[in-house]
């Protein structure tokens, strides 16, 4: 066999098997879809889905049903964000352990919601998001410049430390922020654990075109990730502009954690998890890597909001400890995978 | 000077030990007086002024108008719990620190004070507990994460640097249950919820100042016996061994003791952020070089906790509880460390 001609057939048979894992994922995307509206305190049977899509509210199944759409939809479109934005943070930091979690960002994201809430008497979801992304972006930019300060660069161990140490200034001052207003303490509960319980259209319209357009751009980095995976010195020798590319591709990301949080909350770990399962489907390739970690976030998010309400059973634990409880101790076997030199 | 009339090499060591050891001495003097300052402070200056004799006699045992409320019920049990619970927040941080030969190894960041505080409100909210059973929970959670995070970072050796990120990725898991169990709670108040979420002495009692007090001495007596072998193993562990130290039985002595102290303390506090990562660092700044860093660290410690409140209750606009304080001055602190950590080439493992 020639040299040339193993890796083109190689490549046609991957790219076969990545069409055909792609189309697995989207069945179960939308097997993940029917569970969650079929499945809660209330399970409900097909001939009851099929009339509460259509709009019917006559009976308590319908009802559950009714209101179990925007949520699973919510948590398929918050769990695609989220997966994506993770993928494209450890493409462009270059380290296996970025999320927005664990690196401040949705803490900043609460901050700035509070700050906006106490201080400039904001409210409505529209402002909600232009704070949160805000926020997002300077968590992300501080965290990210801290852990890249001195020697060897950003480091995971280096990103990680700044990124606990940000989180908790950002939340003790969000606590700074809310204690002498006793009057919007009770709704910043909700900041501390992410969910999508009691999600309508209406909350989820405005954060739409932030999301479209954060998931444009990331798809649109693919080709820039792909070519800062070869390094900064080898992607400048190829010309290309890595700055611009890191920052453009940062923008996206930022946009997707950002509105993510200011509509549900902090929701860790499913940035984190999602890329590495897509890189053992899809391999390093950006092009595939991205569309599969969206696909496999919203699945993720979906499977996690079911089974937080299958376990808790008549209550519901909030969508963000199980995928707290999901992601850890994957973290922690990313972790133990590596060699000491490559954390 | 010829070298001849230089004094032998002997004498200078003993000279410069000795020298070490006034600097030491000195230090421990003046951290206490520090540390006896704020008590006064704080027992005197509070939303009204009590004058210095009225504190005494209400110290002694004497019961003056105004004054005995003020102090005897207010005061004295928060500076109590205060001023023990930064000594065993710093005795503990340091031990484990000092271990683990790491400063960004400390309880607060691997997860140890994450994991007693989250059984504590599961002791507290959801087993309904409280007093005792609630202390023994927290210290044996706070064992079990230990164990825990030590045996997953276990791979034919333990490395700095995987330890810390697996205590990092831990106390995330850990403290969204707090957030979790606080936001279930039927009587959910922030200012509850705050002592679980950053650490508080607010509401202090005489009488959760006992159990500390006992941990302090029971804890804090088996970490400072087993100090000179802590110091013997900032050598390494060879080095440490050779110079007769039991690696194995003193690693689990001192876990014990600073797990004990720490959980012990945030059972009654919360997890006062950042006290036991911040008190060893600045002992070891002002120590001599060579000289044990336990027991400045405690009264670094307690100064930390006694300042920090005071300055959450009197000095801000607001009235914030200790841990918002400590958490706002210990982040900047916590980052330098990291930008510097790589520049001295010493890499953090």
């Amino acid at each position: 066999m020639s040299a040339a001609a193993r890796p083109l057939s190689a490549r046609r048979r991957s790219e076969r098997l990545r069409l055909l894992w792609l189309c697995l994922l989207l069945v179960a995307l939308a097997g993940a879809l029917v569970l969650s509206v079929s499945f809660g305190t209330r399970d409900v049977g097909w001939a009851e889905i099929r009339a509460g899509v259509g709009g019917q509210l006559e009976t308590i199944g319908q009802a559950a049903v009714a209101a179990r759409v925007p949520r699973s939809l919510l948590a398929a479109l918050a769990g695609a964000s989220l997966g994506l934005s993770g993928a494209v943070m450890q493409g462009i930091t270059r380290n296996p352990l970025a999320d927005p979690g664990i690196l401040g960002v949705n803490a900043g994201a609460s901050l700035a919601v509070v700050i906006g809430i106490a201080w400039f008497g904001m409210s409505g979801t529209p402002a909600f998001l232009w704070t949160a992304i805000a926020g997002a972006g300077v968590a992300a930019c501080f965290v990210y410049a801290v852990g890249s300060m001195g020697r060897g660069g950003a480091t995971p161990l280096k990103l990680a430390l700044a990124g606990a140490a940000t989180s908790i200034a950002v939340s003790s001052l969000t606590m700074a922020v809310l204690l002498p207003r006793a009057d919007i303490a009770g709704g910043a509960k909700a900041w501390e654990v992410g969910g999508v319980g009691g999600a309508t259209f209406a909350g989820i319209t405005p954060a739409l075109p932030f999301l479209g357009l954060g998931m444009l751009i990331a798809f649109g980095s693919a080709k820039n990730l792909n070519m800062l995976a070869l390094g900064d010195e080898a992607a400048a020798g190829l010309g290309g502009r890595v700055a611009r590319a890191r920052a453009i591709a940062a923008l996206g990301a930022i946009l997707l954690c950002g509105a993510t949080t200011a509509i549900c909350g902090p929701i860790g770990f499913v940035g984190l998890v999602v890329p590495h399962l897509c890189r053992v489907l899809a391999g390093v390739d950006h092009r595939w890597q991205l569309p599969f970690s969206a696909l496999s976030g919203a699945i993720l998010l979906l499977l996690a909001d079911v089974l937080g309400r299958l376990l808790a059973r008549p209550a519901e634990l909030d969508v963000g400890i199980v995928t707290a409880f999901l992601g850890a101790p994957f973290f922690i076997w990313i972790i133990r995978q590596r060699r000491i030199r490559e954390l | 000077m010829s070298p001849l009339s230089a004094p032998p090499l002997s004498a200078r060591l003993a000279a410069s030990r000795s020298a070490g050891l006034r600097h030491h001495r000195r230090l421990l003097t003046l951290l206490s007086l520090l540390l006896l300052a704020a008590a006064a402070l704080t027992l005197c200056l509070g939303q009204s002024v009590t004058p210095p004799a009225d504190v005494l006699r209400v110290l002694a045992g004497q019961s003056v108008p105004g004054a005995s409320f003020t102090v005897g019920t207010l005061r004295l049990p928060r500076l109590l719990l205060a001023a023990m619970a930064g000594m065993a927040f710093g005795l503990g941080g340091a031990s484990v620190q000092t271990l683990l030969r790491n400063p960004l190894a400390s309880p607060d960041i691997i997860g140890i004070t994450s994991g007693a505080a989250t059984a504590a409100v599961f002791g507290i909210v959801v087993l309904g507990l409280g007093g005792v059973p609630v202390q023994l929970l927290a210290v044996a959670a706070g064992l079990g994460v230990a164990a825990l995070v030590y045996l997953l970072s276990w791979r034919g050796g333990v490395a700095g640097a995987r330890l810390i990120l697996v205590g990092i990725g831990l106390s995330a898991m850990l403290q969204s249950a707090t957030a979790y169990i606080l936001l279930k709670a039927p009587a959910w108040s922030l200012q509850e919820a705050m002592r679980w979420l950053t650490g508080s002495v607010n509401g202090a009692q005489l009488a959760q100042a006992l159990p500390l007090l006992l941990a302090l001495l029971a804890f804090g007596a088996l970490l400072l016996s087993r100090s000179r072998d802590l110091e013997a193993m900032r050598l390494g562990d060879d080095a440490a061994a050779a110079l007769g130290v039991r690696l194995g039985r003193v690693r689990l002595l001192v876990t014990l003791g600073a797990v004990g102290l720490i959980s012990t303390a945030t059972a009654l506090t919360g997890p006062i952020s950042f006290v036991a990562f911040l008190a060893g660092p600045i002992a070891a700044r002002i120590c001599a070089p060579g000289r044990p860093v336990l027991l400045p660290a405690a009264l670094v410690g307690a100064l930390l906790v006694v300042l920090g409140d005071y300055a959450g209750q009197f000095l801000l606009p607001a009235r914030y509880p200790v841990g918002v304080v400590t958490g706002v001055l210990g982040a900047p602190y916590l980052i330098y460390l990291i930008t510097r950590v790589n520049r001295t080439g010493g890499g953090l493992a």
